[in-house]
């Protein structure tokens, strides 16, 4: 299958690889699989006292798409409340990276990994 | 369809796999559209149909994983295509350091050992899920059908990690 520049631009330079420190006040984690291929993936986001993602780092085995997705989830949470990082929807991730019809799980699994980031936050800090 | 039923079978998920065998060659013989060559157009695309279908039932009941999944789907509770995450924080977490030792194998001074150790851990955590799934699914309760789609989904990462560290193996081989 061809994948998009996109997606081959984040799968050979991907950004924000790697981990926080879990017990780091501020930094929370997301944890997601998908059955079907496998794949899982870990996104984590530090975020400071204003409630402003400072920075993210994630960590994929997977195929290209589902690395693509969650590089590109990391890229655009930076900077953003939880409020708007919440926002992010998989079909914007899918259009940014041209994912075709059987990799749209990708960009889903990357929503979720954001999502579940962002509930772990909530719970850790009370709501 | 009920595969189960194709071939004779009770639906359970404990199967008897030589029973089965010998069953789906018997149909097979018995649809084969060499037998039906004599027929009308009609009947000739029966038989074929029904070679497609015998075959289907026969590859998806021969494996536990598919097994486990058309017994769900008999009753109601559909997840072969699904495409919802799966969140259980702790199982996603012994998977990613599953990933990492297998990452590890082409560093390690030792590989095939490490190969061989990781093996071990894949096989009896399999073993001990299709265990709790084999059971579950006797259950037969709503309850009970629920933790055998989780179980499901789980072992589906296991013969995943499964497929990386053969093609691990062929590597270090070639």
């Amino acid at each position: 299958m061809a994948y998009s520049n996109k997606v081959i631009d984040h799968y050979e330079n991907p950004r924000n690889v790697g981990a926080f420190d879990k017990d780091d006040v501020g930094v929370a984690t997301g944890m997601v699989g998908a059955p079907a291929c496998g794949d899982v993936m870990k996104l984590q986001i530090k975020v400071n006292e204003q409630g402003i993602i400072e920075d993210a780092k994630f960590k994929t085995y997977g195929c290209g798409s589902a690395i693509a997705s969650s590089s590109l989830v990391t890229e655009w949470v930076k900077g953003k409340s939880l409020a708007q990082a919440e926002q992010i929807k998989n079909t914007d991730i899918a259009q940014e990276l041209a994912l075709p019809p059987v990799k749209i799980h990708c960009s889903i699994l990357a929503e979720d990994a954001i999502k579940a980031a962002i509930a772990d936050y909530k719970q850790k800090h009370g709501g | 369809m009920n595969y189960f039923q194709l071939f004779n079978l009770p639906a359970q998920f404990d199967l008897d796999l030589t029973e089965l065998g010998s069953r789906y060659l018997k149909l097979q013989k018995q649809f084969h559209p060499d037998q039906h060559s004599s027929g009308s157009e009609r009947d000739k695309l029966l038989a074929v149909q029904q070679t497609a279908n015998i075959n289907d039932a026969y590859h998806s009941l021969k494996q536990p994983l598919l097994r486990a999944e058309h017994l769900l789907a008999l009753r109601g509770l559909k997840i072969s295509n699904e495409q919802r995450s799966f969140t259980d924080p702790m199982f996603l977490m012994q998977q990613m350091e599953l990933r990492e030792q297998l990452a590890e194998i082409a560093l390690s001074d030792d590989p095939d050992s490490m190969i061989d150790s990781i093996e071990r851990q894949l096989q009896q955590q399999k073993k001990q899920l299709l265990k709790q799934l084999a059971s579950a699914l006797d259950a037969q309760t709503a309850e009970q059908d629920q933790l055998a789609a989780d179980l499901i989904r789980k072992l589906k990462f296991f013969f995943k990690l499964q497929q990386e560290l053969e093609l691990i193996e062929q590597q270090l081989q070639d």
